[in-house]
């Protein structure tokens, strides 16, 4: 914007202002917004071309990866992150699982009248700082309103680009018998931060959300040189639904070990509080891993060096099963499967 | 996890397997019906079953309140969302019950039913106070367990004057369901359900004591052994249960006297009494009408009855043909033995009430054992 126009502008009002229709019309208000707002957080060479699309280098050699993630989490704000750095985190994540290494992020907003500035501008801040601390920038975006009570304060959709060099390529479909299952930490945090929040639960010490970018460790994960077959990240649903889908794409069975599982006592209690497991409920900032049974102490020992893998574990194995199940030795003894999630996890009543 | 941990002790379960096994008479068979839900989950969950010799086995019974809801009721539910356009207060696990006309609280509320989840009937009080321009009813289902917490919303409604807060009351009794099982021609003229004895609840236990399954215990020459919901309660409750049977003894006997007493929780009993009364004949799913079986809301208390306050009648509806539920529920037949389970019905689309919460058998068995099918 030109130094003249400047003048004539009233900057935003960050503390007390609130989004009107006319910051998502395409007009003055919605130009001041963006560069108020999201280039002054989020600003980079390829958003500053100001085009209606980003002009990217070339990635190099080998093929790319996209994906897209919606966000619509309720309460925007919670322990450990906010819409902002989660709607960051899934997407590079869904990216990284399919080992790529995430270059490019696109962002959506859709707002609801009357949201506050103040709301949004945390969310940006936070959306900045995750993205800046990732090394994977935000490099287009839009902006649209929705009426009061059309929306719920603000929905964020990311599309991420990566590129996968040649061999490193992932798939959900080359889990094979005899193989290993790891997990890089605790299950559950996200969810549980997420529910206590919601269900208004006064923790002593409040249960963070996990939300994480785990290319990073994924990196360090490869660079063991441990065969890594299959990667994917445990988030709606939790861990036993990503099981249960590796295994159905694969054609395999998995047997876990309950014992092994880590969970953190505070989230194990709330879950038994509203009588949720911890198997089903989302994570943001963890994977599960499977490799060769013979890479399994090499990979594990990569995991935890890295500081988003401190807790990781080998939970469990693969094997042949025409019928996929994913079951588990209990820690009681028993067996039992550990099932796609069905509906949503709704809370026994007595 | 304190206090929890200690009965999930995988170690510990080995011990009291061993001593199972020493306990149990090779030359016969041990049928012990679980009665409650919480029972059936727990044994699910942890792979009890997987712990005991052959010759004892498990029968789920029905203490699950969502299975034991007739449709009529949900149907009632619906409408007052529907019709009467109140915002309607449940417990999670109602929302997915199959009701009339392919619905469920779930389906009504993408029909646009103010249909909400609720914790306690405290939240459903709170709601109320909040919306005052809105009819705010709480549906509440279950055993003696979530009685007493529904005679405190409707005490609190009446103490604040609330005018827009009233109660679907469908309560049940757990004696008169233990009852029905025991006088059903399946066990007592057939003998098709051999039944030795029961696990007696745990959380419904709290509130009553022991003390009411004595009738059973001494009337039907059944022994009943109180236990907790966690699986090293159960397998303890189970050992009990063995004794009982070789030294031909019927009597009540209470593994969770850590929370039960004889007498129970004498104040909770008195507050349900103060609110609600018995009704003669009340319709439990699968288990047909059975006379003063639950309870309703006195007349002192009649504003805040959903049935006085709206013009509900009540239709009862037959389960779908081929479903299985009833027999399952009275323990004469398998989750696996129903034709539809599985295939028609799953937990993604039940068509019986068993399949609907994760207590109810059809959906223990399906989440937690359906590999036991196929091996």
């Amino acid at each position: 914007m030109t130094q003249t126009r400047k003048t004539y502008i009233r900057p935003l009002d960050l503390k007390t202002g609130q989004i009107d229709m006319a910051h998502g019309s395409g007009g003055r208000a919605m130009a001041q917004l963006i560069e108020e707002l999201f280039a002054k957080h989020l600003g980079n060479e390829y958003l500053a071309q100001g085009d209606d699309g980003a002009l990217l280098p070339h990635p190099g050699e080998g093929r790319l990866v996209m994906a897209t993630d919606s966000h619509v989490v309720s309460p925007l704000f919670f322990p450990g992150g906010d819409i902002g750095c989660l709607s960051v985190h899934g997407t590079i994540n869904d990216v990284a699982v399919m080992g790529a290494e995430p270059l490019y992020l696109s962002a959506g907003f859709i707002i609801e009248e009357g949201f506050k500035f103040v709301d949004l501008a945390r969310i940006v801040q936070s959306m900045a700082e995750a993205a800046k601390a990732a090394g994977v920038p935000v490099v287009t975006g839009d902006t649209k309103v929705v009426e009061r009570g059309k929306g719920d304060g603000v929905f964020i959709t990311t599309t991420g680009v990566g590129v996968v060099r040649p061999g490193n390529e992932l798939s959900g479909r080359n889990a094979q018998p005899g193989d290993v299952i790891l997990v890089s930490g605790t299950l559950g945090d996200h969810g549980m931060a997420i529910m206590a929040e919601r269900e208004s639960l006064g923790f002593e010490s409040p249960i963070m959300s996990d939300s994480a970018a785990l290319h990073g460790l994924i990196a360090a994960m490869r660079a063991s040189g441990a065969a890594i077959r299959v990667l994917r990240d445990p988030t709606r649903g939790g861990l036993a639904t990503t099981l249960n889908e590796i295994a159905k794409q694969s054609g395999v069975g998995m047997m876990l070990q309950e014992k092994a599982l880590p969970v953190k006592p505070a989230v194990e209690a709330a879950c038994e509080f509203l009588g949720l497991d911890p198997l089903y409920v989302a994570n943001e900032g963890k994977l599960v891993a499977i490799c060769a049974e013979a890479d399994a102490e090499s990979l594990l020992a990569a995991m935890q060096a890295h500081p988003l893998g401190g807790d990781a574990a080998i939970i469990g194995s693969v094997h042949a099963d025409d019928h996929h199940f994913v079951q588990m030795t209990t820690a009681f003894g028993g067996r039992r499967i550990v099932d796609w999630l069905s509906g949503e996890q709704l809370p026994r009543i007595c | 996890m304190k206090y929890i941990d200690e009965y999930r002790d995988g170690e510990v379960a080995q011990t009291i397997a061993a001593a199972i096994r020493a306990e149990a008479d090779p030359a016969r068979s041990y049928h012990f019906m679980e009665f409650c839900g919480g029972h059936t989950h727990a044994i699910s969950r942890y792979g009890v079953a997987d712990l005991l010799p052959a010759n004892v086995k498990m029968i789920h019974g029905p203490g699950c309140p969502v299975c034991v809801l007739p449709i009529g009721r949900v149907d009632q539910a619906i409408r007052l969302a529907l019709e009467q356009g109140v915002t309607l207060c449940t417990y999670g696990d109602c929302l997915r019950v199959p009701a009339s006309n392919g619905l469920s609280l779930m389906k009504a509320k993408a029909r646009g039913g103010d249909i909400r989840m609720v914790y306690s009937s405290a939240d459903a009080v709170a709601l109320a106070q909040k919306n005052p321009d809105k009819q705010v009813v709480f549906f509440a289902i279950g055993f003696e367990t979530t009685t007493p917490p529904t005679a405190v919303a409707i005490k609190q409604a009446a103490a604040l004057g609330l005018k827009n807060f009233s109660v679907l009351c469908c309560h049940v009794l757990t004696p008169s369901a233990i009852s029905s099982i025991l006088e059903s021609p399946e066990v007592r003229q057939w003998g098709t359900v051999p039944l030795d004895g029961f696990i007696g609840p745990a959380h419904v236990s709290t509130i009553i004591g022991s003390r009411p399954y004595e009738f059973f215990a001494e009337e039907y020459r059944k022994p009943v052994v109180i236990a907790g919901f966690e699986p090293l309660d159960v397998m303890q409750a189970i050992k009990m249960l063995i004794r009982q049977v070789n030294e031909g003894r019927a009597e009540v006997e209470n593994e969770f006297a850590r929370a039960v007493s004889r007498e129970g929780n004498l104040k909770a009993q008195e507050l349900v009494a103060e609110v609600f009364e018995m009704r003669k004949t009340f319709e439990w799913r699968g288990l047909r009408v059975l006379p003063y079986s639950a309870l309703r809301i006195r007349g002192t208390f009649a504003e805040f009855d959903a049935e006085k306050r709206f013009p509900l009648g009540y239709a009862s509806v037959p389960d779908h043909k081929a479903c299985e539920c009833g027999a399952i529920l009275r323990g004469v037949k398998r989750p696996q033995d129903c034709k539809i389970f599985g295939t028609v019905c799953t937990p993604e689309n039940p068509v019986g009430s068993c399949m609907v919460s994760s207590e109810g058998a059809c959906a223990a068995h399906y989440t937690y054992g359906r590999y036991k099918d196929v091996a």
